[in-house]
């Protein structure tokens, strides 16, 4: 576990002493006061738009983030030669795989806490009161979103050799799966056999990235999802995390490196 | 005595992925072994097979038939790189490290103790003479500092093998003084040292046994001393000889 932990916090120190947060979080900040100072509509209710904005910055910021971390681990270490030192020590490829995988989650969490933590401040001015339960549950789910799109991402990282290839073509499947995944069903039905079952058959490999979106909630001040279902799509996300991290291992590991 | 390297019928081939290219046979048959306490050069000309080798030995590659292993065990396994230090040909560190973190971070990979690491540390960086540069970023240090780095990162968990691939390409006659200090420094502590390099002269002063490659294959191998007294030569000149050259007369 060790080594695991050292190489997350490389992965972490790497994304602090990068730019790519601080700017998604300035422009964050000032489109959402600079929406805040507008008073559209007239509408007492502004700070649902408000919160609409601002969850949307931070979906499309930590989606950017993860997906940007995650896309160039292996490649950069590749690219930049750092794999041969750091497997030239008692280091398996699993664990490197694992410990970029902690790495890019605990950092996109980091990332995440400082948003929310902003969104609570912006709203709280606003609304004089806090919902923290529900910013901590949408906070937990898209914490479970990002580790299934870190280990995607990191599967796609060994078969595209170039990061900004594998960056892009995450980008256009999470946005597909997210976005399309839920009508593939109703798509389905529309279809002759044997399209149906295929795409019956996409409609279920797929991760349903849909469930882990609860902004409604949240701009909304709706109640709580359940517990139940709250860790049941932890497991759910848990599970394609791991299929996605073997399929990494299985690829990377007896991949020459020259 | 226990072989701490060895290397037996090694076959290395590159699959082309072009259509209708063939293989590339990168290493044959090669049978080497390397005792404690020795300093053992490893020669050849570029493409000669000496960085494919040194990459089965570190598992970067895999062997296509044959068998290596380190201290007794296969060099597949992690835990065969527990007690071996690496320098690659060229810098490839984390850039956006300090020295000191970089240092701190691979002893953490050996699982060294945090007190001993520090201690460790301050020794390696004496050592190499970065004190100065020690908490500024690898990317704002020369390339002679870097290899430097390379050489404390190389010997944070004290290692009883060291693998040096072309450990002085590119540095000043100082830095090559320095690095050939060190060499000198580590087989009088008993270090086993296991390096290629180019510079022959170099080779001849610090080595025990040397092995020349070429194409793949192992031409000589032998103590430094009785290849010279074989071959009536200096080591450039048998060099020279095993692989073939012939000088084209300047006109």
């Amino acid at each position: 576990m060790n080594t695991i932990f050292a190489l997350a916090q490389v992965v972490i120190k790497e994304l602090y002493r990068r730019k790519d947060f601080y700017v998604l979080f300035i422009l964050t900040v000032l489109i959402t006061l600079l929406m805040a100072s507008a008073s559209i509509f007239h509408d007492d209710k502004i700070v649902r738009y408000l919160k609409d904005i601002c969850l949307l910055l931070i979906w499309i910021s930590a989606l950017v983030m993860a997906v940007g971390t995650a896309a160039r681990q292996i490649p950069a270490e590749r690219e930049n030669r750092t794999i041969f030192p750091l497997l030239a020590k008692p280091v398996s490829r699993a664990q490197v795989i694992a410990g970029k995988f902690l790495g890019c989650w605990l950092a996109s969490g980091m990332a995440l806490v400082v948003f929310y933590l902003f969104l609570g401040l912006v709203c709280a001015s606003r609304e004089h009161e806090w919902h923290v339960f529900i910013y901590l549950q949408a906070l937990w789910l898209q914490w479970v979103f990002l580790a299934v799109i870190i280990a995607l991402v990191l599967f796609g990282s060994v078969i595209f050799a170039a990061p900004s290839s594998n960056a892009t073509i995450s980008i256009v499947v999470v946005i597909s799966i997210w976005f399309l995944g839920s009508h593939l069903n109703t798509v389905a039905l529309q279809q002759a056999e044997p399209m149906r079952s295929i795409i019956y058959t996409i409609y279920f490999l797929i991760p349903h990235l849909e469930w882990y979106d609860i902004r409604d909630l949240v701009v909304h001040n709706r109640p709580l999802v359940s517990g139940t279902i709250c860790g049941l799509a932890t497991l759910y996300g848990a599970a394609y995390t791991g299929v996605f991290l073997f399929a990494t291992w299985l690829c990377f590991r007896r991949k020459p490196l020259n | 005595m226990n072989t701490i390297l060895d290397i037996k019928d090694l076959r290395v081939e590159y699959r082309n992925r072009a259509i209708g290219q063939t293989t590339k046979l990168a290493v044959n048959g090669l049978n080497l072994s390397v005792q404690p306490g020795e300093v053992f050069g490893f020669l050849g000309p570029n493409g000669a097979g000496k960085t494919t080798t040194m990459n089965v030995l570190l598992g970067f590659v895999n062997a296509t038939s044959g068998s290596a292993s380190l201290f007794g065990v296969d060099v597949r396994e992690p835990i065969a790189r527990q007690r071996i230090g690496y320098l690659p040909e060229l810098t490839y560190y984390y850039k956006f490290l300090t020295a000191e973190e970089l240092l701190r971070f691979y002893a953490k990979v050996f699982g060294i103790p945090r007190a001993e690491t520090e201690k460790r540390i301050d020794e390696l960086i004496k050592l190499v003479e970065l004190e100065p540069a020690r908490k500024r970023p690898i990317k704002s240090y020369s390339k002679g500092m870097q290899q430097r780095v390379g050489l404390a990162q190389a010997l944070i968990n004290n290692p009883d093998l060291l693998i040096l691939d072309e450990p002085t390409s590119g540095l000043d006659p100082i830095g090559r003084m320095k690095v050939r200090e060190i060499i000198q420094r580590l087989k009088n502590d008993g270090k086993t040292v296991f390096f290629s390099s180019h510079e022959l002269g170099e080779v001849e002063t610090v080595c025990d046994r040397v092995a020349i490659l070429h194409q793949g294959e192992l031409k000589v191998e032998g103590r430094v001393d009785d290849l010279m007294q074989k071959y009536k030569a200096n080591l450039e000149q048998i060099f020279l000889r095993i692989i073939g050259y012939q000088p084209v007369a300047v006109s």
